[in-house]
């Protein structure tokens, strides 16, 4: 099928050749670290590519490898991606930063973008979301919310940016409800709903009452609907695995950045930079709030999505000490961006160590 | 660190689930090997059954018919890698690495109209006094019926290897392919029917992952339990009796190293998540260190392809 997509491609391309010159469609490739159906993360990275291909139509072609494990085997696909042909890659995932980095070194005329990571190069942009927004949002929910002053957190990889949420959630739930205390399973994985189901009914069995995840799957939503609590969607709208359970969803809307850096890879006005969006540019959205859940807590979470994006509240703003009791933050003081986007603590309340 | 906070009925009642689709894999993988034939198709199979049980539940709302397609699907994809093997003599260790990537494309493909939805549930069986026994009623008598079918299954399958002529039969084709054809058995008809139970049973660990431990269907949501399955036949030396003790380390250690986690005792879960690898490496390291252990354990002619040439 694709081989004959490429021949009649180049057919077509040899003909146009002796006339105009030839329009080449624009080769636009993305690599996921679960599979597409995982409706969550990866799903919305594909939602994302789908947008690019339905705004560009014929004058952009998109292709996708699903399911590729961080590490060496990231590289090597990343390498045959480039290898292939494609004008730019988007790397979907923390782990694939250093692969990416080094295939981009080898490709300099392949544009590459690279997904929550930190690194740059002339042709690597990094790009992430400022989920911990998303993560102030539903702490505040949670601590209202819960009964028995337990939050269940399923973790995935001890990286800045699920430190981070841990901690913007914590920071916003003890806001509200001082009694509250976090449990944080870390699941080592992305995506393996066996697991995420356990560490979902372990959490439930030991007392919490609303659930909170940072891997990938709907697996824990469905646990929380059956066991009767209340839970957050990750990444996509998980509505359909848990009607009562699911109070929101922090969404992931990749669809706006992927336009705009295609359309500026075409234009050839790419630029290495670092993008970092948060509520305000819309990268990070929000699912409908559950009708059951009582007005008042949906009135103040709305009206923190609104300070968030009018830029009037920041998650991280002093007072803040460390989890050894040293102080981070001063009153009033904001948390810049490189400590956060380097995160390796937790905040003062939290216990438990962070695993090494 | 409050150990006390771990529940250790509830604990116990979700090392059975963790532990139930392992063991159901395993003992499928156990009768395949015991019949001399390597097949590394357990993930491809499981998750075959886990759309297949999926997909049926939901269209006719019966989780048993579910589970039923599921070891219908799974003895199919095994019936695919027999051919191969048994009567085109592929070898085995590709062919089953093929039936792998072969049945989670498949299973993708086939479950793509079936995410998001939800299966009926399955219940869990109450006799009435005997659930009620304190703490024992929990542990032993609350459970849904695939996990005592399983440990039925393990007691069946201890007795049909050991104590039936059919499982002698079925030993003298593992061990060695030439004796058993001489004597006048069909060896590639005995392991096409062991295969195929191999598939059935891998088929219905995979249902038990999308109706019951996880009620949904994400792709690639086996997340490795083949592999596991596949282990924990070498943990258990090809005994039944091993392998249930196997799968409940492994499903126990992999659900106590959560809840330690929730507890805050100071362990790193990698050192738990490593041990039933650990574990299996000590036990192969010990098998093979004696060589009358080992000949008496792994079928001789495990592996290896059988052509009646002469």
């Amino acid at each position: 099928m694709r081989l004959m997509k490429t021949l009649a491609a180049s057919a077509l391309a040899l003909g146009l050749a002796t006339g105009a010159q030839a329009q080449e469609p624009y080769k636009v490739g993305f690599v996921y670290v679960g599979p597409v159906g995982d409706l969550g993360w990866s799903y919305q990275h594909d939602l994302g590519r789908q947008a690019v291909q339905d705004y560009f139509g014929d004058a952009v072609e998109t292709s996708y490898v699903e399911s590729v494990p961080e590490g060496a085997d990231a590289e090597r696909v990343i390498t045959q991606m480039a290898r292939s042909g494609v004008d730019m890659i988007f790397t979907t995932s923390f782990g694939y930063m250093d692969a990416t980095i080094n295939v981009a070194e080898e490709f300099p005329d392949v544009l590459f973008e690279h997904a929550t990571g930190y690194r740059l190069a002339d042709n690597v942009s990094n790009y992430s979301a400022r989920f911990y927004e998303g993560r102030h949002v539903i702490g505040l929910m949670a601590g209202r919310m819960t009964e028995t002053n337990t939050i269940g957190y399923i973790a995935s990889f001890p990286i800045p940016e699920v430190i981070r949420g841990i901690n913007a959630a914590y920071l916003a739930a003890k806001s509200v409800n001082p009694d509250v205390e976090f449990k944080v399973v870390w699941a080592f994985t992305w995506f393996d709903p066996g697991k995420e189901a356990e560490a979902a009914n372990a959490l439930i069995d030991q007392g919490a009452d609303v659930i909170m995840q940072h891997t990938d799957s709907p697996a824990a939503m469905t646990i929380a609907e059956e066991r009767g609590v209340l839970a957050f969607g990750q990444a996509s709208n998980m509505a359909n695995f848990g009607p009562n359970a699911q109070m929101t969803s922090i969404m992931d809307d990749w669809d706006p950045y992927y336009i705009a850096r295609v359309q500026a890879g075409m234009d050839g006005t790419w630029e290495s930079t670092a993008t970092w969006d948060g509520i305000a540019a819309g990268m990070v959205a929000f699912a409908p709030f559950n009708e059951n859940l009582p007005a008042e807590v949906v009135a103040e979470a709305q009206a923190a999505i609104d300070a968030i994006a009018a830029g009037t509240l920041h998650p991280f703003t002093g007072p803040i000490n460390r989890q050894d009791g040293s102080p981070w933050l001063a009153e009033g003081e904001v948390a810049d961006d490189a400590t956060l986007a380097t995160m390796d603590f937790y905040v003062e309340g939290i216990t438990g160590d962070i695993p090494q | 660190m409050d150990l006390s906070s771990i529940d250790p009925i509830s604990l116990i009642a979700s090392l059975m689930i963790a532990a139930t689709p392992i063991l159901l894999a395993g003992l499928g993988e156990l009768v395949v090997e015991k019949s001399g034939v390597l097949n590394l198709g357990v993930e491809g199979m499981m998750i075959i059954g886990a759309i297949a049980g999926f997909a049926m539940a939901v269209e006719t709302e019966n989780p048993y018919l579910g589970m039923l397609a599921a070891m219908g699907a799974g003895a199919v994809l095994a019936l695919l890698f027999g051919i191969l093997t048994q009567y085109l003599l592929s070898n085995q260790v590709a062919t089953g690495l093929a039936l792998t990537l072969f049945g989670l494309g498949l299973a993708a493909l086939l479950g793509h109209s079936y995410t998001g939805l939800k299966p009926p549930a399955v219940a869990k069986l109450d006799i009435a006094f005997l659930t009620d026994i304190p703490v024992l009623g929990r542990i032993l008598f609350n459970h849904d019926a695939v996990v005592y079918f399983s440990i039925f299954m393990v007691v069946a399958l201890w007795w049909f290897l050991n104590r039936s002529r059919a499982g002698l039969v079925l030993r003298a084709v593992g061990e060695s392919h030439d004796a058993a054809h001489s004597l006048g058995y069909n060896v590639v008809m005995i392991r096409m029917g062991a295969i195929m139970f191999g598939g059935a049973m891998a088929g219905l660990g995979g249902a038990y992952f999308s109706l019951i431990r996880v009620p949904q269907w994400t792709e690639g949501m086996t997340a490795g339990a083949g592999w596991i399955a596949l282990a924990l036949v070498v943990f258990a030396s090809w005994k039944p009796g091993r392998l249930l003790i196997g799968a409940y380390l492994f499903g126990g250690i992999s659900v106590l190293e959560i809840n330690l986690q929730i507890a805050g005792a100071g362990i790193s879960p990698a050192y738990l998540k490593m041990t039933p690898y650990l574990v299996t490496i000590i036990v192969l390291v010990i098998m093979s260190s004696d060589r009358r252990r080992a000949s008496l354990n792994a079928p001789a002619s495990l592996g290896r392809s059988f052509h009646a040439s002469h």
